[in-house]
């Protein structure tokens, strides 16, 4: 019964502070003057008023699990990944080109996909690997260097797209894809639902079997748990800072890739960040840094992304409400001695079994 | 060329001082929290409620004093979500920053539409008044970093709130109040992170922007560490990025055109981690920054 209890401890933090969470939007959609049932009615009818509307929440959740996977695994290294922003648009940039540019041999048509991921996953691992290169090497906080890097891979991108990855200087584009690099539509019908979302439950598989069954995993979590013994009992940190970088950024790659494949089918021109990385945070600390807890949060997230459209048009919800509700669980999961009420009956209780 | 050596050479200094001000004063703002042993990113998050704040209570009376002192409220009330999360709830101080950052853009986003009704941008408000043509907040920041040198290293006060964020244990035993020094370095920096948002709404600008502080909390963080933790290093290291930020201004002006302008905004970011690299190794944080003080007793 010992794993159970500590199941449901694990699992009541994020729980409670969701709720937290999702009174604070309640209560902002009160001081906004609209009505929080009506708004409760567009979230449901969003969320699962048609399988086709399910289906779309699964399109927002496919992102999520990438960015709450690649904040997660960092973190189980001590390090925090606010850089996912930066990975996934140069992976979409990569991925662009590998999609554009390079045309499979023929009868090798399904090579593209991989090979368009696969160059995604590289643009990140680069832009998040630099990261833990600079930590390991000269001892700089990642969360300084992951920030200036979002907004070079930012500008950067935006001059690739201005100067070279456009047909024309009239579009905010750049070229499409060809069709043998997307990820098919149509999981579900009438649903953008792609095949990305294979993607991601294979991802969530690796990392898991990453972290937990390989010496890789060992050594991250080690290093995570405490880097003067780890580095103590012979592993060497500085490897693990980078490749726990370098890991974080190809599968924050892999979010900008699998969206580029599946979505657009193209990079659209952005002028500002737009918060994939915020988002995998919350994701990552609600579900527990676990691969699985991962999932459900994404879910979560993804369902409350989905239904801002219809809870605007039909309650007049703001958007912004949503990145309040994101921000203020994030707050209440990292403020753990606020929940320090759950751990104290642990320990009566832990008494009166003994 | 067209334009005079002179007027380029007055350009780039003023668009300096300019770009300066912002970053100064959060990087001040950073010193005090950072030197009492709490890391706080949320200064961008601060920054950008204290240009809300600013434009709204400019906005509503009129007057841009009244707008000063309500985005010192209001960076103070932010700094204390900040304060409260780290210091008594020991919460990691990073992921709290990070969620007040992303509170501070959903809110400020909230309250443009709740307030003004539009997204974007807010009307045109009472701004700062400027002598010699410069800003008031520009004054006002190079001021306030010789008076926090001053308070920092000339008073005892200041030895207290040092010897919290190197070694709060031993300054507990001398009988500070390890809890006490924390909340007022990290409230200090809401003032100072509320005024640096005051500059950039009502001082630099005469209204407030959505998403206007664009990582600039970040880069006075970067500023900070380059400078030493120090006020007066901390001048240095932001003239040294206001410069880099003007560059652009005076390319232009100089007509040279044909560089990608995407490559000037980066530079203070690029800037930022080559400094960083550069002379990281020579700067020595606060030993205890950044690490949460349970007292054991």
């Amino acid at each position: 019964m010992e794993w159970l209890r500590d199941g449901v401890r694990a699992v009541a933090v994020p729980v409670l502070a969701t709720l937290v969470g999702l009174l604070v939007g309640i209560v902002c959609i009160v001081i906004a003057g609209k009505d929080p049932v009506l708004a409760a009615k567009a979230f449901y009818r969003a969320v699962a008023g048609e399988p086709r509307m399910f289906g779309n929440v699964l399109v927002s959740t496919t992102p999520l699990i990438f960015t709450g996977l690649a904040v997660a695994f960092a973190y189980r290294a001590g390090l925090f990944n606010i850089g996912v922003e930066g990975q996934y648009l140069m992976a979409q940039i990569a991925t662009v080109v590998a999609g554009v540019y390079w045309t499979p041999p023929a009868g090798l048509a399904w090579l593209h996909p991989i090979v368009a991921l696969a160059a995604g996953a590289l643009a990140g691992a680069i832009w998040g690997g630099l990261v833990g290169i600079l930590k390991a090497w000269k001892g700089i906080h990642e969360v300084i260097n992951s920030i200036m890097l979002n907004w070079i891979a930012l500008f950067t991108c935006d001059w690739l797209l201005k100067y070279y990855l456009r047909p024309d200087n009239s579009r905010a584009s750049t070229y499409d894809l060809q069709p043998t690099a997307w990820l098919k539509q149509g999981l579900i019908e009438g649903s953008r639902l792609h095949t990305g979302i294979f993607v991601a439950l294979a991802t969530v598989v690796v990392v898991w079997f990453i972290l937990f069954k390989t010496p890789l995993g060992y050594e991250i979590r080690a290093v995570g748990f405490s880097s003067g013994a780890a580095e103590y009992g012979g592993i060497s940190v500085a490897r693990a800072l980078i490749l726990t970088m370098a890991i974080s950024g190809a599968i924050a790659g892999l979010a900008g890739s699998v969206q580029t494949m599946g979505l657009n089918h193209r990079f659209n021109e952005t002028s500002a960040l737009v918060g994939y990385g915020f988002d995998g945070i919350a994701v990552a600390l609600v579900g527990r840094l676990h691969p699985v807890g991962v999932v459900l949060a994404a879910l979560l997230f993804g369902a409350l992304d989905a239904s801002s459209g219809l809870m605007q048009a039909m309650a007049g919800v703001p958007k912004s409400v949503v990145s309040i509700v994101q921000a203020a669980v994030i707050f209440f999961v990292a403020a753990e001695g606020l929940w320090s009420f759950l751990q104290k009956r642990r320990t009566k209780k832990e008494v009166t079994t003994a | 060329m067209t334009v005079g050596f002179v007027t380029i050479l007055t350009t780039f200094i003023v668009a300096t001082l300019r770009a300066t001000t912002p970053l100064l004063l959060a990087a001040l703002g950073g010193v005090y929290s950072e030197r009492s042993g709490v890391v706080n990113i949320a200064l961008e998050g601060i920054m950008l409620t204290g240009a809300w704040g600013a434009a709204y209570f400019s906005y509503i009376s009129g007057n841009a004093w009244i707008g000063l002192l309500g985005a010192i409220a209001i960076g103070v009330l932010i700094a204390a979500l900040h304060a409260v999360a780290s210091i008594k709830y020991h919460a990691d101080q990073v992921v709290s920053g990070t969620a007040i950052n992303l509170l501070a853009a959903g809110f400020t986003e909230f309250m443009l539409n709740r307030v003004w009704g539009q997204a974007g941008g807010s009307p045109q408000v009472a701004s700062l008044p400027s002598i010699g043509g410069l800003n008031l907040s520009i004054y006002l920041a190079f001021g306030l970093a010789a008076v926090s040198w001053f308070v920092l290293y000339r008073t005892p006060w200041g030895l207290r709130l040092r010897a919290v964020g190197e070694h709060p244990l031993a300054a507990d035993t001398l009988g500070i109040n390890v809890y006490k020094m924390r909340y007022a370095g990290v409230l200090l920096s809401g003032v100072f992170g509320g005024l640096a948002g005051a500059s950039l709404s009502i001082g630099l600008l005469s209204r407030f922007v959505d998403g206007m502080s664009a990582g600039k909390g970040f880069i006075a963080l970067a500023a900070m560490i380059f400078g030493n933790w120090n006020p007066i290093g901390a001048v240095g290291a932001t003239l040294l990025f206001g410069a880099s930020t003007s560059l652009s201004t005076i390319f232009q002006l100089m007509g040279i055109q044909n560089i990608p302008t995407q490559f000037f905004n980066m530079i203070p970011y690029v800037l930022t981690m080559l400094i960083l690299a550069g002379f990281v190794g020579k700067s020595v944080a606060p030993a205890a920054d950044g690490v949460p003080y349970k007292k054991t007793t």
